[in-house]
């Protein structure tokens, strides 16, 4: 064993790389949930998201169009659920779940030209000085875009759920719906709109997959990551600071897991990769054992469907 | 009993004209994968091997496939059909498979079934595999002499024989040009996951590894060398498109002599069941041009390697080797025999950490 | 202006037509997408949908493989519809399923080669026991801690694959399975075998279980306080609350029942169509019975119906795959379909659509 030879700079540096596209997926479900949708189809929408961002960046050359054409697509996808569950008033549960299985499908046949092509390369940041600093240089100023970018889109969607009008809009939609409809919001839209914020953040989550961190295009390229989203959700209790918590811990053991792997440690690796659930579920029963906590962050009307009239 | 009969009275009735058109109806040769052909890996390189029997063979034969079948019930019902609906020979390309094939096979005995990497066989039932650790044992002995970190990183799949051998054969011939030269592996329990491939392929280079070599199926892990600046070896397909630089060369499972052999030998009505376990020589187990990066004198030591193994002049597993825990395994020129490697569940002697279980 | 009207109650004509003309649309949508891809679409639809049931040269294998394929399917989706009725939102049936096949196929590899009449009861037992177990610690978390469910049983999904992997390569690895993963293989351990129970006709004791379930649900909810129960905490939970319904019983009843269910068919399927534990013996059937449950309209007869026709498509896809050369994404994508017109036809169930303007109240 060499534990040594883990360095902790290093580490952290990775597992922000690797926390990323499941940060994204579960920032942009989390707007979901809070408007009181629940949508199980995130790893449709990210493995859509992830070749129709690899198919715009090869396509134009440009990976920053790609990441635009990932976020499109899986907004596209989402939309499906988004008239299926709001017009037509059909099970959400259900309907995430054949959402995820006709975003593989689509996402394969869409994909079947784009086997062994290598997309164009996304450059990570390199600022003179910054980037050079020892231990900082490498943890903050050395990454790719798009881990800015989820980091921002978490203080985005932190400041907008806690300050802003529209996020206050929207958790009434997602508490009771009901009474928002009363108060005269336009629930449905709202929805559609969450739904569709959803389905972008999971496209780009995608899209980081398949343009940065693997990079390439391969069918069922996601690998049940859409899922680990869902589970960090709930984890953050429907809090946007610690989904970014929540992404580093679930990335984090990962690596950690790999790292000390390499360093030659003996690791049940079984027991270990079940330890984020089994961490969740107990971070579950204990924000909502606390009856005045778990009121004010789980969404009342989660799940519920809407229907002006009933 | 009344099928049987009624076949009987057609074949009599229809006599040598029933002949003809049998020559003239394509063979059908089917084939059943465990992933989607686009998985750019295992069951890729399979259907690159199905292409091949079209190819060399046009219109005298007519091939299908179905991709990404579970192991277990669904993979019998896949290969049921295909048998009922007029295949001569299916390929069952997955390990799993292997009690379903043995189990459709029994009850279509003039169905010939082909099954890759399996033990059991049957009277219609040959299975065949492919010496990979002949190509890894050349592997090993290029990253000994390219090291400079003298660490070299493996990422592995299952602890299973297959990936054991593999690790054993790498480091052995590793071991033998630098006694100073490290393994650091890493199991990641799965064959095809390129997120974890990749954050595996990124935990050993920042641990210092210089080479990596993979045993699974995706090229994220090339693709983080290349990015990194590191050296790595491809795996099952020429990888070269995502490691320009970096790929020192790529073991590439090529099926497609077998598998027109084997084709062949239907038409033929030659084919018997057998127990195929090839290597270099007949060409299933093959290199990715060796990279410039490879000094001449290690590539001319890589491919004398590949020369004598071609002729049977060497056999990567030849003692002396002790296993892990100092215990003899082979004494000084013994040769590893078959079972063993079949089997294989230990590490040898150098290697650090215990095979998971 | 559309707009939606809720019916007083559910229209039985449009819950009979509604799935008729789902497939119909899916039918075109699928055939619009197979066209696409270069092939023929009526050639397609013919052998996804009519080829496994009346082709001559193996309808006759195919038509008996879709009790296999639908047995599970139907038994999970049972369980899960009690639950679904009352609101109680059990979506981890994959984990209970994996959890019912372990629990199941240890006592028979804790007996292996005993060959006792006992042995395939208590395999029986203890699959169901195993999968109520593990529907067991959503459902107390729920009534003591009022954790939300959905997502506990959920996690506990990739809490049970886990432990599956480590089973497979450890404690239950075959000693004579050369090194490999898995456990030895019950097809060849008669004691323990869930064969055929008429040969040729799929008929195992799963796809058994399965009818018996649903004949069990059918007089459960029409015939049984507890479905009247069941149904009255779905559609009122606080007029069910005064007519004397515990919601806490009622939860773990529909969780234990659906864990049970769920446990049973990983046993049914473990012991006999699949073999053995294996590192990916799940493929997903508790996921899919969820939306067999649904497209059933959470009837009994229903789920009947849609997991057959589930089991169709599968199957049917499959030929279409060899036969077409249609690549198996393209028949999950046009599975999506046919659920997403499923899915959506419920709204004419349950609403009318009125064209104009608003009405004044």
């Amino acid at each position: 064993m060499d534990l040594a030879s883990i360095d902790p700079v290093l580490l952290i540096a990775a597992l922000m790389v690797a926390a990323t596209p499941i940060l994204l997926a579960a920032i942009g479900e989390l707007v979901v949930e809070k408007a009181g949708v629940l949508n199980l189809g995130v790893e449709g929408m990210m493995i859509t998201g992830a070749i129709c961002g690899f198919a715009v960046a090869v396509e134009t050359g440009n990976p920053a169009l790609g990441f635009l054409g990932g976020a499109a697509g899986g907004a596209a996808l989402s939309l499906i659920f988004g008239i299926l569950t709001q017009f037509l008033l059909s099970n959400q549960v259900a309907t995430g779940l054949a959402l995820t299985l006709f975003g593989l499908g689509i996402s394969a046949l869409i994909g079947q030209s784009y086997i062994g092509v290598k997309p164009p390369s996304t450059t990570d940041l390199d600022l003179p000085i910054l980037s050079d600093l020892p231990v900082i240089g490498p943890i903050l100023f050395q990454h790719d875009a798009m881990v800015y970018v989820s980091i921002g889109l978490v203080i985005f969607v932190w400041y907008l759920l806690k300050s802003t009008r529209v996020g206050l809009v929207l958790r009434a939609v997602g508490e009771n719906h009901d009474a928002a409809h009363a108060l005269g919001y336009k629930v449905v839209r709202i929805r559609l709109a969450a739904i569709a914020f959803g389905g972008g953040c999971a496209g780009l989550g995608g899209a980081y997959l398949s343009l940065v961190r693997v990079p390439q295009w391969t069918e069922g390229m996601t690998a049940g990551a859409g899922w680990i989203a869902l589970a960090i959700v709930v984890f953050a209790s429907w809090k946007a600071g610690r989904v970014l918590l929540g992404a580093y811990l679930f990335g984090g053991i990962t690596v950690l897991q790999l790292n000390l792997q390499a360093a030659g440690m003996e690791i049940p690796v079984e027991y270990l990769s079940m330890s984020p659930y089994l961490i969740t579920i107990l971070v579950l029963v204990i924000m909502s054992a606390d009856k005045s906590r778990a009121a004010l962050n789980a969404p009342a009307s989660l799940g519920r469907a809407f229907h002006a009239s009933s | 009993m009344k099928l049987t009969s009624l076949v009987a009275g057609a074949a009599l009735a229809l006599g040598l004209a029933s002949m003809a058109t049998a020559q003239d109806d394509p063979l059908k040769v089917g084939f059943v994968y465990v992933g989607p052909v686009g998985d750019y890996g295992w069951s890729y390189e399979h259907n690159e091997g199905r292409l091949a029997v079209e190819e060399a063979f046009g219109d005298r034969v007519e091939t299908t496939f179905v991709e990404s079948v579970p192991e277990g019930a669904d993979a019998e019902r896949v290969m049921t059909q295909m048998a009922l609906s007029g295949h001569d020979l299916i390929f069952t390309t997955s390990f799993g498979y292997m009690d379903s094939t043995i189990a459709v096979a029994e009850k279509f005995p003039d169905v010939k079934f082909e099954h890759a990497t399996g033990y059991k066989r049957s009277d219609n039932v040959s299975t065949y595999s492919a010496r990979f650790y002949e190509g890894r044992a050349v592997i090993g002995h290029i990253a000994g002499k390219m090291t400079e970190s003298n660490v070299v990183g493996y990422i592995a799949s299952f602890p299973i024989p297959e990936v054991i051998r593999g690790i054993n054969s790498a480091y052995l011939h590793a071991k033998k040009v630098n006694p100073d030269v490290e393994f650091r592996i890493v199991w990641v329990y799965t064959w095809f996951d390129p997120a974890k491939e990749a954050d595996a392929a990124q935990a050993l280079i920042d641990q210092g590894a210089d080479i990596l070599m993979q045993h699974t199926d995706s090229t994220a892990p090339m693709t983080i060398a290349e990015e990194t600046g590191i050296l790595a070896f491809g795996q099952a397909s020429d990888m070269i498109n995502f490691g320009p630089t970096s790929q020192l060369t790529s073991i590439i499972d090529n099926w497609a002599p077998y598998y027109v052999a084997r084709t062949q030998a239907v038409m033929d009505g030659t084919w018997e069941s057998t127990d195929t376990w090839d290597g270099i020589e007949p060409g299933m187990v093959a290199f990715a041009a060796m990279s410039d990066k490879i000094p001449a004198d290690v590539r001319a030591e890589a491919e004398q390697m590949i020369e004598d193994i071609k002729s049977g002049a060497y056999h990567p597993f030849t003692g002396p080797i002790n296993k892990q825990d100092g215990s003899v395994w082979l004494a000084e020129g013994e040769v590893a025999d078959d079972g063993t490697l079949a089997g294989m569940n230990f590490y040898i002697e150098g290697l650090t950490g215990e095979i998971p279980n | 202006m559309i707009r939606l009207e809720k019916r007083p109650e559910p229209s039985r004509h449009w819950a009979y037509a509604t799935p008729v003309l789902a497939v119909i649309a899916t039918m075109i949508a699928g055939g619009a997408m197979f066209a696409a891809l270069g092939n023929d679409p009526l050639v397609a639809i013919r052998t996804i949908f009519w080829d496994p049931l009346f082709n001559e040269q193996f309808a006759a294998f195919s038509r008996p493989q879709l009790l296999v394929k639908a047995g599970p399917l139907i038994l999970i989706a049972i369980g899960l519809s009690l639950g679904f009725r009352a609101g109680i939102w059990n979506i981890g049936a994959e984990g209970q399923y994996i959890v019912g096949a372990l629990s199941g196929a240890g006592v028979a590899l804790a007996f292996y080669p005993l060959e006792a009449w006992f042995v395939f009861p208590l395999m029986v037992l203890g699959g169901a026991l195993g999968g109520w177990a593990w529907a067991m610690i959503p459902g107390i978390l729920r009534t003591q801690f009022n954790t939300n469910e959905i997502l506990v049983s959920l996690l506990l999904v990739y809490v049970a694959e886990q432990l599956m992997a480590s089973m497979a390569l450890g404690l239950m690895r075959s000693p004579d399975g050369g090194g490999f993963p898995g456990s030895r293989n019950l097809g060849d351990y008669p004691a323990a075998y869930n064969d055929e129970l008429i040969a040729g006709t799929g008929m195992h004791w799963g796809v058994v279980a399965a009818f018996i379930a649903v004949i069990f649900a059918y007089i459960l909810l029409n015939r049984h306080i507890m479905g009247f129960n069941i149904r009255l905490t779905g559609q009122a939970p606080r007029a069910a609350r005064f007519s004397g319904v515990k919601p806490k019983m009622l939860i773990l009843f529909c969780l234990g029942v659906s864990g049970a269910l769920a446990g049973l068919a990983g046993l049914f399927e473990v012991a006999g169509p699949a073999g053995q534990v294996t590192i990916d013996f799940n493929v997903g059937y508790g996921f899919t019975a969820i939306i067999v449950a649904f497209l059933g309209r959470l009837h009994p007869v229903g789920i009947l119906l849609a997991g057959l026709l589930m089991a169709l498509t599968y199957i049917g896809g499959e030929l279409a795959q060899f036969m077409l050369g249609l690549p198996a994404a393209a028949i999950q994508a046009f599975q999506g379909m046919l659920l997403f017109f499923l899915l959506a036809g419920d709204v004419l169930t349950n609403y009318r659509i009125r064209v104009g303007r608003t009405e004044v109240a």
